[in-house]
């Protein structure tokens, strides 16, 4: 246990040295949130009286900024190390170490997600809060009960996001280049966690297959329970939604790597 | 001139050769690029599914703004490769090389690699754009369609200016600036929709500082014929891609004397 500790505390105070990127990646974000809320404030403006959407502007405006805060979440590329490793045949230290592959591997993607998060998270929050007019800005949760729910629920998201990612390395040991999954993944990724469009406003028919698929509970479940879309009362189901897709893809992952090192062949002498 | 064009051609030739020899990869990347795009455009439709409408803009108007600026960037991104990377080439000292040959140095750069992965975004801008014409509806006289060509040329002129600039920034940082990609990407995100939805000061922005506005947004409320809610004249949106090309030949400008300050790196 303590070995996998170690390589998350490592991975991760390496990975907090790209301050530099953090802070571009910052403004980037902020600038894409900006625009998101003043084109959803202009949706919301056109309204018909009368009709209502799932959501009120205020959620969706928080919803957006949870959004950009969290973003490091998104399962999207793999570590370029995991990566290099499978390509140039390294991959064989990694199954001589005395540990099980595949919770190094998680952990590796653990870290991945959550160094990134940890640098911008914090000052996306403090803008997003102090520094915007007050229909722009981002809100408190909806209740203490909400905001003790949402804190667990990005537990849960972290450990859904770190099985995906690990999940996605393993499929290099088949595909080795990866790009082109990877690249068709994280767009998908994407639009099915609601950094495209918060969730609940997409057609209802779409709406119920996407949230039950594992993106979701990487962001749009979390930011729900937030906004109170999701009452304390549901916020067990969504819980256990995430729970039950992390055990599913941690049984996946763990077989497919044992098939895939069955056939692993690695060249050179 | 016509011996430069010869070369551009040249140029051109080579890229797309070498890029031909990938050619399961590229197929790989502009199917990619296709099925991201339409999760995108689906996306939009969601929303004016769910909305009705874009603070009284259709998704047939809002399509028109959309495919122009996804096209103009495309085109410029096919063809100003060259500049992007022009860090890299700054940092190695690989511009000598560069300098060192008897041809400009725009053209040498606009030449070094033309990307044909990008022709999935162009792709993808003209059926946005098809679609959007044949449900518009409109009329289409010759001072429309000039005045959209105009857009589309003043609209290269802007992204082409935007890369030169950010290419002559290498000169003196050395790297490319991360902030650069608000300008660049930043640009396509806020002109896919009509800016009259934005708050004032992100308009002002985008049109005295960057003058998005004036080859998207104007332009297209003139090709549209609808009374624009900002207020401008026809003659206004008549002469506003002009700014485009202004706005070019000051980065042109700007370029000139980045090269003149470069001082080698590398060994």
């Amino acid at each position: 246990m303590t070995a996998y500790g170690a390589i998350l505390g490592a991975r991760i105070r390496m990975l907090l040295q790209y301050r530099a990127a953090a802070l571009a990646g910052m403004a980037t974000q902020v600038f894409w949130g900006i625009i998101r809320v003043m084109v959803f404030t202009a949706f919301y403006a056109s309204l018909r009286p009368g009709v209502e959407a799932p959501m009120t502007l205020r959620q969706t405006v928080t919803y957006i900024w949870l959004g950009q805060a969290l973003l490091g979440l998104l399962p999207m590329r793999i570590d370029g190390e995991g990566a290099g490793m499978i390509r140039s045949g390294t991959v064989a230290y990694e199954l001589t170490r005395p540990w099980d592959v595949y919770w190094a591997w998680c952990m590796r993607a653990a870290s991945l997600r959550i160094a990134p998060t940890m640098l911008r998270c914090l000052p996306i929050v403090v803008f997003a809060v102090a520094l915007l007019p007050a229909s722009m800005r981002l809100g408190p949760p909806a209740s203490p009960a909400a905001a003790g729910l949402f804190a667990l629920s990005v537990l849960l998201a972290v450990a859904l996001t770190s099985v995906i990612t690990a999940l996605l390395t393993i499929t290099m040991l088949w595909t080795i280049s990866g790009e082109g999954l990877m690249l068709l993944l994280s767009g998908l990724a994407w639009v099915l966690s609601g950094i495209v469009i918060p969730l609940p406003l997409l057609p209802d028919a779409a709406r119920h297959v996407i949230e039950w698929l594992p993106f979701a509970g990487t962001l749009d479940l979390p930011f729900r329970i937030y906004i109170g879309q999701v009452g304390p009362g549901e916020a067990a189901g969504v819980l256990l939604r995430q729970v039950g897709w992390t055990l599913a893809l941690v049984m996946l992952g763990r077989w497919m790597l044992a098939s895939g090192l069955r056939r692993l062949v690695v060249q050179g002498g | 001139m016509l011996n430069a064009m010869r070369l551009y051609g040249k140029y051109v030739g080579v890229s797309i050769r070498g890029q031909m020899q990938y050619r399961a990869s590229y197929l790989l990347q502009l199917v990619n690029h296709l099925v991201l795009t339409a999760t995108e455009i689906l996306a939009i439709w969601a929303l004016f599914a769910r909305f009705g409408s874009l603070r009284g803009w259709s998704l047939a108007e809002v399509a028109l703004f959309y495919g122009l600026v996804n096209l103009v960037f495309s085109i410029t991104e096919t063809s100003m490769r060259g500049f992007d990377i022009c860090e890299r080439l700054v940092k190695a000292g690989d511009f000598d090389r560069i300098l060192l040959r008897p041809r400009t140095t725009v053209l040498q750069l606009m030449g070094y690699e033309v990307r044909l992965t990008r022709l999935g975004r162009t792709l993808q801008a003209v059926m946005v754009l098809t679609w959007a014409i044949t449900s518009l509806n409109l009329a289409w006289t010759i001072d429309r369609i000039g005045l959209f060509l105009a857009a589309v040329i003043g609209g290269v002129c802007l992204f082409n200016g935007i890369f030169l600039l950010q290419a002559t920034m290498t000169f003196w940082t050395i790297e490319t600036l991360e902030l650069m990609s608000i300008i660049t990407n930043g640009s396509v995100e806020t002109a896919q929709v009509p800016m009259a939805i934005y708050q004032p000061w992100f308009r002002r922005f985008f049109t005295y500082v960057v003058p998005l506005g004036c080859v998207s947004y104007f332009p297209v409320v003139g090709v549209l014929g609808r009374p624009d809610p900002l207020g401008s004249t026809p003659l206004f949106q008549w002469l506003s891609p002009l700014a485009g090309v202004i706005f070019m030949l000051l980065a042109l400008q700007a370029w000139r004397v980045g090269v003149r300050h470069y001082t080698s790196t590398g060994s």
